[in-house]
């Protein structure tokens, strides 16, 4: 059974989320890659205050004027690793969206400020952008489409609780796991 | 039709549509697997159907465009070149294609800068690879033997070496995996050749014996270590492992490994 969540995500609804939990998010998300968390670092941009973070550099198509997402999944949030401790701290962030994971400091910083980790489908752009509803703004254009700032209004964008509020990681298990069973293959290392 | 649109419609066939091998092979798996694991494939499957009917881009990031040419002659590399750099810009415009060529010294994206490797043959063929900058990041050169790995200098030392790199890439390459293993060669072959594997069907059986065997006792080392779909626990880490060995210098033995997404968008051009 999915839970919903609707932005702004409230912080008892945080503290609920479990890994392996599947959610369906509506409301308003910010896309953000490298040059992104950079610039959210060393500037403020008060606009994004307990905002949800989707990593992510769209496809992004202008029609008669209006811009327009053809395809928007998930970006590899690990590069965006030495950041986002700092990024959660300062923008109060609840929420953020990418894939692969994020490390052991990221995941401290869920612990202490309240916040989640999420997966969306690696590779699954066509999906993620049908639940897009329209852009609601854009922030730094001069990055480029693909590292720009981008204010989405969703309905029910799919994604996966994969390092909670509470210590725990679905990422830390397959790897623990993975370790293991490499050890029995190769034999003692 | 000009060998421009022609590679125009290559681009098409390749970035809103998979090959049906790999889809057969995702729907294989979501049969295998359970829970979590099923439900991510099952949106993979969903994804695939919804970027074919809306015709938009499988993911958003359309890759890097590599071209593989087979040279008969027919056409001189400067009409090559231009109908592919032609074709890319209409394809980057129409599709849309993401700007993925990024001037590293600014920062900015530039449109996109295929790469294009050109060989000689009897007949004249454009292979095409769309791929993507997650799974082009886990890539791994190893130089055997490697005392960490216990890795010799053997077909065991290289199997070694692919499952470590599998252990390390864990789901941030977007799994299931296609895996292209090059031993061998000069470093940038080994490379080269590595990728090169991930243009081949996944039931393409190996005609060398030896890389036959070794392809698929890989394929079940690897998929042993559970790290599942988009690395979120399951049984189908890899689709196929597909491998080839070259010659190499008697002081180095490298083994390049390189990954193809479960959305290893490829297609080929037949000129008639």
């Amino acid at each position: 059974m999915e839970i919903r969540l609707q932005t702004p995500v409230k912080g008892s609804d945080v503290k609920k989320l479990k890994i392996g939990d599947e959610v369906l998010i509506s409301g308003t998300l910010f896309t953000a890659r490298d040059m992104a968390h950079k610039f959210l670092i060393e500037e403020n941009f008060e606009k994004i205050n307990h905002g949800i973070i989707y990593h992510c550099g769209p496809i992004v198509k202008k029609d008669n004027g209006r811009y327009k997402i053809i395809s928007a999944g998930p970006t590899t949030s690990a590069r965006m690793n030495i950041y986002m401790p700092e990024l959660i701290k300062k923008y109060d962030i609840p929420l953020v969206i990418g894939k692969g994971g994020m490390d052991s400091l990221t995941q401290k910083a869920l612990i202490k400020y309240n916040a989640v980790y999420l997966t969306a489908i690696g590779g699954t752009g066509a999906l993620c952008s049908s639940s897009i509803v329209r852009v609601k703004n854009v922030y730094k254009p001069e990055f480029g489409d693909t590292e720009a700032i981008w204010e989405l209004e969703v309905r029910n964008f799919p994604a996966i609780v994969a390092m909670d509020s509470h210590g725990n990681s679905i990422y830390d298990k397959v790897k623990a796991n993975s370790k293991k069973k490499l050890a029995d293959i190769l034999g003692p290392i | 039709m000009n060998l421009k649109n022609s590679i125009f419609e290559l681009y098409k066939d390749a970035s809103l549509e998979l090959p049906i091998d790999i889809v057969d092979a995702l729907k294989e798996a979501e049969k295998n697997e359970d829970g979590m694991a099923k439900r991510a494939i099952a949106s993979i499957i969903k994804n695939i159907g919804l970027a074919k009917t809306n015709k938009v881009p499988i993911c958003q990031d359309t890759g890097m465009p590599i071209f593989y040419v087979e040279d008969d002659g027919k056409f001189s590399r400067k009409e090559i070149v231009n109908a592919i750099d032609g074709a890319t810009k209409l394809a980057t415009e129409k599709i849309p294609l993401r700007a993925n060529a990024v001037d590293t010294l600014t920062g900015i994206g530039v449109g996109n800068k295929p790469v294009i490797h050109f060989e000689d043959s009897d007949k004249f063929r454009i292979k095409l690879l769309l791929k993507g900058g997650g799974s082009e990041n886990v890539t791994q050169v190893y130089s055997l033997p490697n005392p960490e790995l216990k890795a010799e200098r053997t077909l065991e030392g290289a199997s070694k070496c692919v499952l470590d790199a599998v252990y390390k890439a864990q789901g941030k390459g977007c799994p299931p995996y296609i895996l292209g293993v090059a031993i061998g060669g000069n470093i940038e072959e080994t490379l080269l050749h590595a990728k090169k594997q991930l243009l081949r069907k996944i039931d393409d059986e190996n005609e060398n014996k030896v890389l036959n065997e070794f392809e698929k006792d890989l394929f079940e080392k690897t998929n042993a270590l559970g790290i599942g779909p988009l690395g979120l626990g399951g049984k189908t880490t890899v689709l196929a492992v597909k491998a080839a060995a070259l010659y190499r210098h008697p002081a180095t033995y490298f083994v390049g490994v390189s990954f193809g997404c479960w959305s290893s968008r490829k297609g080929e051009l037949k000129w008639k």
